[in-house]
């Protein structure tokens, strides 16, 4: 029998993030995590990355997990930087990222004192976590780590919290880290139900106008390749949600674009429209449905998905299989792969392409982001990694640029925290070196984690930060001028705005800045020939559009706005 | 409609409170909560009894299967099971009127278990309905303090039925 090491718990930290296979880890330093920041000057197996502010390290964490598919690691310290991941662990846990955040505590003798820096962050966190702990003796250390990564990476993937008092830090004890681990209250069911399948391919076989409704889900289990043959060999149109795009390809002619608030009519019409909707790691969002009681009122609906809670939670369904994506699509192929086309239901869906299709007034002579997303989709070709903010320019972006690859595009869905693209580009750069990595923002998100610029110039991560300038804050703007009376009660940002390309200089990128049509493709092509360091372009575009077409909030599909009510000489 | 659900629950810090947390992050009722010690080391019994329509009461016990320090929900409503609630009620009482709350108390099968000149202190157990009524039929009395468990329930055995034996002996 080999004697045990005896080891601190800060060295049993990092053995654990080695036995986990972590080689990055992004953070903040402070008093609480200081004996662990001891440790890492020596560590040479893992990077760690010092973001500017604690949010901007979730953020980049939870952009990593997306685009590498790995666990996103953290490591901050107690009390404010304990608080300050709050948003990002919130944005993780609702779009179901896997991320370990270990956060430094005060003493154990002094919590529950006000002790300085003291937060009681796993009371804070326990809503907005898959699960979180406190770890009090350093002999729980090695466990609940892995404990940790384990719960994060499997089943309905998310984030855990893992509070770590300093003394405990400091701690001694015999090492061993565990190999595998038992946490008998957590079993997530992968494998779905056979005769679930079997009778899904039947009615799937029998349908005449099917479509698949494809989630985020189908991204996170690795499932795009089952999916995509699945919607092609039985001729299924396929429509994605916001986190779904890039699980089918987005040039693909069976590809119908986004559903919901946002989405285009066609694949609307096609949701009401269709006799079987097959929902794919996706959970029926109130942005997806509208009114809950009139999407697709009369299609029988299939539901697959991980989470037994995401069945019958919003609109009801007849044919529930839970379980992994992955696994379910091809148990599908095997029953399910000879389905002819439905050549009247493709018809319909034509006609309503023909209809509506995606459109904003062009020739123009203002510059607009509509036309700027569309000529970065023809210069990327679907092979870049698109990191979103939040608001009018998220929705361009889900409409105009054409996504080929899975977890290609990066964007906060459920929370729609303003401020995540920025830092969220600095964990995808950091999580692959071989494509263009692009930042997009409006100037109001920008503002909010501006300062991870630092960050990406000192670690000269080769990214296209991209600002669309309106001058406001386009989508509450947008909401004002339709359903608000016209009020624009503090959406004008143009009096405050800061000079983005100075900012932009100030924090060590370089910086450029276009306002008409015909300067877009010589700035594409600078800025594409720059793969060596960040670069930032402030696009100065129409102030006052509106994102069209758009069903309001609780509203039906049928009640979809195409245009403005009185032209302001905006589409 | 109420439903009383059980939950058995590893004993650990904060398992109680992740259970708390998700009813009213989530906006689900709790109208009683009742924890204790099973006969296993390490593992609580919550009895929540909460109300919603069918699909809201599913969803619940799909969020509480979630969590991870769950080991085992059970919903009763519907099973054959035995439901109990203990309250401690102090009521005040005049000259004549001890005599009337004496026998309402044996009715209920209550015990006294305190008393002074003024109050008298009743102990009641039974199903959540019987601490309801005896509630109602005390209030005239005037109820000083009360104090109630809160529900705490268990799945009964199952009944077989030997019909076919009978029919065989027939």
């Amino acid at each position: 029998m080999t004697k045990k090491k005896t080891l601190s718990g800060a060295d049993i930290f990092f053995e654990s993030l080695r036995e986990e296979g972590v080689d990055k880890i992004f953070g903040y330093p402070g008093g609480a995590t200081i004996k662990l920041y001891e440790k890492l000057y020596d560590v040479d197996f893992l990077e760690h990355i010092l973001t500017r502010h604690e949010q901007g390290a979730t953020h980049a964490a939870d952009g990593y997990a997306r685009v590498s598919g790995k666990v996103g690691v953290v490591l901050v310290t107690s009390g404010p930087g304990a608080t300050n991941t709050v948003t990002g662990i919130a944005n993780a846990y609702m779009d179901s990222i896997p991320m370990v955040v270990f956060t430094g505590q005060v003493p154990s003798p002094l919590i529950g004192n006000d002790a300085f820096q003291e937060a009681d962050i796993v009371g804070i966190t326990r809503p907005i976590t898959k699960h979180n702990f406190l770890v009090k003796d350093v002999k729980d250390m090695a466990s609940t780590i892995k404990k940790a990564f384990y719960i994060a990476s499997t089943g309905r993937p998310g984030p855990v919290l893992v509070d770590l008092p300093k003394d405990v830090i400091a701690a001694e004890c015999e090492y061993e880290y565990p190999k595998t681990i038992e946490i008998r209250g957590y079993k997530p069911t992968l494998k779905g139900h056979k005769n679930q399948i079997k009778k899904a391919a039947k009615i799937i076989r029998e349908a005449k106008r099917p479509l698949l409704y494809v989630g985020g889900g189908v991204v996170m289990s690795n499932a795009a390749k089952e999916l995509t043959e699945f919607a092609h060999k039985n001729n299924i149109p396929v429509t994605n949600t916001l986190l779904g795009l890039g699980s089918f390809p987005g040039t693909d002619p069976q590809f119908l674009g986004m559903l919901g608030m946002h989405g285009t009519y066609y694949a609307n019409q096609a949701v009401n429209n269709c006799d079987v909707l097959i929902a794919v790691g996706a959970r029926f969002d109130d942005r997806v449905t509208g009114k809950t009681d009139t999407f697709a009122k009369d299609a029988y609906k299939i539901h697959i998905d991980i989470d037994p809670t995401a069945i019958d939670k919003n609109v009801l369904v007849d044919l529930p299989i839970v379980g992994d994506a992955k696994i379910i699509m091809s148990g599908l192929l095997d029953e399910l792969s000879d389905k002819p086309r439905e050549d009247e239901w493709w018809n319909k869906i034509d006609e309503w392409r023909a209809e509506c299709p995606l459109e904003y007034k062009r020739p123009d002579n203002q510059l607009r982001t509509q036309f700027v997303f569309e000529k970065i989709s023809e210069k990327i070709n679907g092979e870049a990694i698109i990191v979103s903010d939040v608001g009018q320019h998220q929705m361009w972006i889900a409409q105009y640029i054409k996504f080929n690859n899975p977890r290609s595009h990066v964007s906060s869905g459920g929370l729609g925290t303003m401020g995540f693209s920025v830092p969220a580009a600095l964990g995808a750069a950091f999580a692959i070196k071989d494509r263009p990595i692009i930042s997009i923002s409006g100037d109001g998100g920008f503002q909010m984690n501006m300062q991870e610029l630092v960050t990406a110039a000192y670690h000269k991560l080769p990214i296209k930060f991209f600002i669309m300038n309106n001058s406001f804050l386009g989508m509450v703007r947008q909401w004002q001028e339709l359903f608000h009376a016209e009020k624009y009660s503090f959406t004008d940002l143009d009096d405050s705005n800061p000079v983005f390309t100075e900012i932009g200089t100030a924090l060590g990128v370089e910086s450029f800045s276009i306002s008409k049509q015909d300067e877009v493709d010589d700035i594409l092509n600078k800025v594409f020939a720059i793969n060596d360091r960040p670069v930032l372009v402030e696009f100065k575009v129409a102030k006052e559009d509106l994102v069209f077409p758009m069903v309001p909030a609780g509203s039906s599909i049928s009640d979809m706005i195409h245009k403005r009510k009185n032209p302001k000489g905006n589409k | 409609m109420k439903h009383t659900i059980s939950i058995l629950v590893e004993n650990q810090f904060g398992a109680f409170d992740r259970v708390a947390t998700m009813f009213s992050a989530k906006g689900f009722n709790i109208h009683s909560i009742a924890i204790g010690e099973t006969e296993q080391r390490g593992v609580s019994r919550m009895t929540i009894v909460t109300s919603g329509d069918k699909q809201l009461v599913d969803q619940i016990v799909k969020q509480l299967n979630r969590l991870i320090d769950t080991l085992k929900v059970t919903e009763l409503t519907g099973q054959a099971r035995t439901e109990r609630e203990l309250a401690l009620i102090t009521v005040s009482f005049q000259k004549g009127s001890i005599e009337e709350i004496k026998n309402i108390n044996d009715i209920f099968r209550g015990k006294i278990v305190d008393i002074n000149n003024r109050s008298i202190m009743l102990e009641v157990t039974g199903p959540p309905d019987k601490i309801d009524a005896i509630i109602n039929v005390l209030m005239p009395f005037g109820i000083k303090e009360m104090a109630r468990s809160g529900t705490v329930a268990l799945k009964r055995g199952e009944q077989i039925r030997p019909e076919n034996e009978y029919v065989n002996k027939k």
